[in-house]
């Protein structure tokens, strides 16, 4: 009993998942001998607590989906660590935490095995995690997950071309509901669905994590969908989190002139409040992953980028509660 | 949302807005509640557009049903197997059965023409007795030629048959392997099949089998001795030297199919990697591998007929169509048509496969999909 006690406590202090100077490189061989690295995700570090929701944006190319990826240690990740309920993930234990952490993916239409129906898709994690005992409670089980998400049960031996985009993420979804994780990743989701239907679908998360009380990391690069998703926002930029912080306080005080810039740039539905409202607009390109300026990389296009910003990166510091943003002159 | 939905549920007929003017909506003041029915469950069925769940392996076979080359090779491969199975059930004489009449050798019986008699079968059908005609002549042993090249065929398709089941096995098993690790690993067994690639394949079958026939030594009378040591080093060559074609086939195949994100989904939820390989990759490079077995077939029986041709094939007197066509050499000029009945069949076997593996390469082909 004691021992069970003890977990408990420690269950509440600690978070849901803990990421701790996450970092991934990926080898580029460019001409015959030399390897450069890519530093996709460069010490990462965040938390995620029990049924929260976590928006991770940034713009194409600045390592979101690899930071989910890596997470999930689908990709061995170079360093860091990744802990779920205060207990680190490793090699061994990955059977177990593939349970607890599950992830939806951003293309509907290739994360669905074409060659296999509706049923044996979401029944994959049931069979390899061996979680029913008779034929009967595997078809239950799948055509509750159907109901969960919205498909109806006449579905279920049909294959995955037969389905409209928005189906197949329902489909995606149900799979990874299947082994009744904590917590979800969430890797565009949306972005490749049209509007109605991503409406339809980021409602359905919120369902889904009301009645079932998981926690989700939410990656997308629609701001106005993330915001009305997470409590909480992180910004990406060039495989370094920039600025973490409430959603609400995100979009009312963005502190980093990235952030700045990405607020001012989520269109408005009010004319008025369009034409009067200035907007920050970023010059020149993003600068190439494989040679990253040295100190701050957002320096190259920043309005403020001082001689300090080239020294050295700033650190990621709290300004206000649960505010952190890492600049050095804001 | 939910605001909206009392608004609807509030509708009833009665009280439903009056029509705007040149709306197309139909104006339902016009009706009453007592004018509608509820539908039937069955209407409502027929509510549900259903279309025919089509798997991609039923949309091939369509496909391939419809392409008149493949179908006519079909046929013909399936009378050659009806005749080489039932064939011997109904033709009184073996295929090592030097011909005799109540019990007295024939010795007339040699070289006969097709559908001809010798002298002393022609007195014992004259005699009011029952001959089965010789359907393709006798051979200069006084043996029926239309049962040993029903025996012929049968050696060879099944040394096709199975000479490409072989293939595929190991191939496969490679293939999956090398492709879906990667990296070094995929590196060094490619490299391992480059090497086998140039290992010259005749050579090694006429080694193995003089090998093979001191050191091998099997019951007279089992089946493989009656095949003879030749055949087995064949097997062999096939199970050591053909796999890598297949092998580099099936690696291509995996090396793109592994890049789909379903396949990390299915690591995401923790699946092993040999399940992995075994639900959705190999499914997924189905038709590629149906398509090569199918031409692997022919190649193979080409191979087993050249053998035999050039004396290499199985131990006498079990034919082959190689080893009928080889001792149908010497009689060329007098007895041209023993050389054409092997090589027909030859023909005939080789082409309609090939016919059937391209029908079926089109048939699977998503990118020739009309």
């Amino acid at each position: 009993m004691s021992v069970v006690d003890v977990v408990g406590k420690q269950a509440k202090n600690v978070p849901l998942v803990e990421v701790r100077n996450l970092k991934q490189y990926f080898t580029v061989k460019s001409g015959l001998f030399k390897t450069q690295y890519l530093k996709a995700v460069d010490d990462v570090s965040f938390e995620i607590e029990k049924g929260e929701t976590l928006g991770l944006v940034g713009e194409s190319g600045c390592g979101k989906t690899t930071v989910g990826r890596s997470l999930l240690h689908l990709y061995e990740p170079t360093s860091g660590e990744v802990l779920f309920n205060g207990e680190l993930v490793t090699k061994k234990n990955l059977p177990q935490m593939r349970r607890n952490m599950q992830m939806v993916f951003q293309d509907p239409y290739s994360s669905l095995d074409p060659r296999m129906t509706v049923e044996d898709i979401i029944g994959e994690p049931l069979d390899v995690h061996g979680l029913y005992s008779s034929k009967g409670e595997r078809r239950e089980k799948i055509l509750q997950l159907m109901e969960y998400v919205g498909l109806n049960a006449e579905h279920a031996r049909r294959y995955a071309h037969e389905f409209s985009g928005g189906q197949r993420q329902r489909i995606g979804i149900a799979r990874a509901l299947a082994v009744n994780p904590k917590f979800i990743v969430c890797d565009e989701p949306v972005s490749a669905l049209d509007v109605s239907i991503q409406a339809q679908v980021v409602n359905m998360f919120e369902d889904l994590q009301e009645k079932l009380g998981v926690a989700y990391l939410f990656i997308a690069h629609d701001l106005l969908v993330v915001h009305h998703i997470s409590k909480r926002i992180a910004v990406m930029y060039l495989g370094k989190i920039v600025e973490i912080a409430d959603s609400d306080e995100i979009n009312e005080h963005p502190l980093h002139p990235y952030t700045q810039s990405l607020i001012s740039a989520v269109p408005i539905p009010d004319p008025d409040i369009t034409r009067n409202r200035h907007r920050i607009v970023l010059e020149g390109d993003v600068p190439s992953p494989l040679n990253m300026p040295q100190g701050c990389p957002f320096r190259t296009r920043c309005r403020y980028a001082c001689d300090k910003c080239a020294q050295s990166m700033p650190p990621l510091t709290e300004r206000a509660p649960g505010h952190k943003v890492a600049c050095h002159v804001m | 949302m939910s605001e909206e939905k009392k608004k609807f549920d509030n509708v009833q007929v009665g009280n439903m807005p009056s029509k705007v003017p040149f709306s197309a909506q139909i104006d339902l003041s016009k009706f009453n509640a007592s004018m509608f029915e509820k539908a039937s469950d069955e209407e409502k069925r027929q509510q549900d557009v259903m279309s025919e769940s089509t798997t991609f392996f039923k949309d091939g076979m369509r496909k391939l049903f419809k392409n008149p080359l493949a179908v006519g090779s079909i046929i013909v491969i399936g009378l050659v197997l009806l005749v080489i199975i039932f064939a011997p059930m109904i033709v009184p004489y073996s295929y090592e059965e030097i011909l005799s009449v109540n019990g007295v050798r024939d010795k007339g019986a040699k070289n006969l023409a097709p559908f001809t008699y010798s002298k002393l079968e022609q007195q014992y059908v004259d005699a009011g007795g029952y001959r089965f005609p010789h359907i393709f002549g006798t051979d200069e042993q006084c043996r029926d030629y239309f049962i040993r090249v029903v025996y012929g065929t049968r050696v060879s398709l099944l040394v096709g048959f199975f000479a490409s089941i072989i293939v595929l096995i190991i191939g496969m098993i490679y293939g999956s392997v090398s492709g879906y690790m990667g990296g070094r690993v995929d590196l060094i067994m490619m490299r391992i099949v480059d090497v086998i690639y140039s290992l010259p394949d005749m050579l090694i079958v006429i080694l193995l089998s003089v090998v093979l026939q001191t050191v091998m030594k099997f019951k007279s009378g089992s089946f493989l001795s009656s095949l003879g040591t030749n055949m087995i080093s064949l097997f062999i060559v096939f199970g050591l030297l053909y796999w890598v074609g297949m092998a580099r086939l099936i690696r291509g195949q995996i090396l793109s199919i592994k890049e789909n994100e379903y396949i990390l989904a299915s690591k995401s939820i923790g699946t092993p990697t040999r399940m992995i390989i075994k639900k959705h990759i190999i499914p997924n490079c189905l038709s590629v591998i149906i398509i090569s077995t199918a031409l692997q077939i022919p190649s193979a029986i080409f191979t087993e007929s050249y053998l035999s041709f050039v004396g290499l094939g199985v131990q006498a007197p079990m034919p082959s169509l190689g080893s009928l066509a080889n001792s149908a050499r010497g009689g060329l000029q007098s007895y041209p048509y023993k050389l054409l009945f092997p090589a027909l069949m030859i023909c005939l076997i080789v082409l309609s496969l090939n016919l059937l593996g391209d029908g079926l390469r089109d048939a699977f082909d998503p990118k020739l999909r009309k």
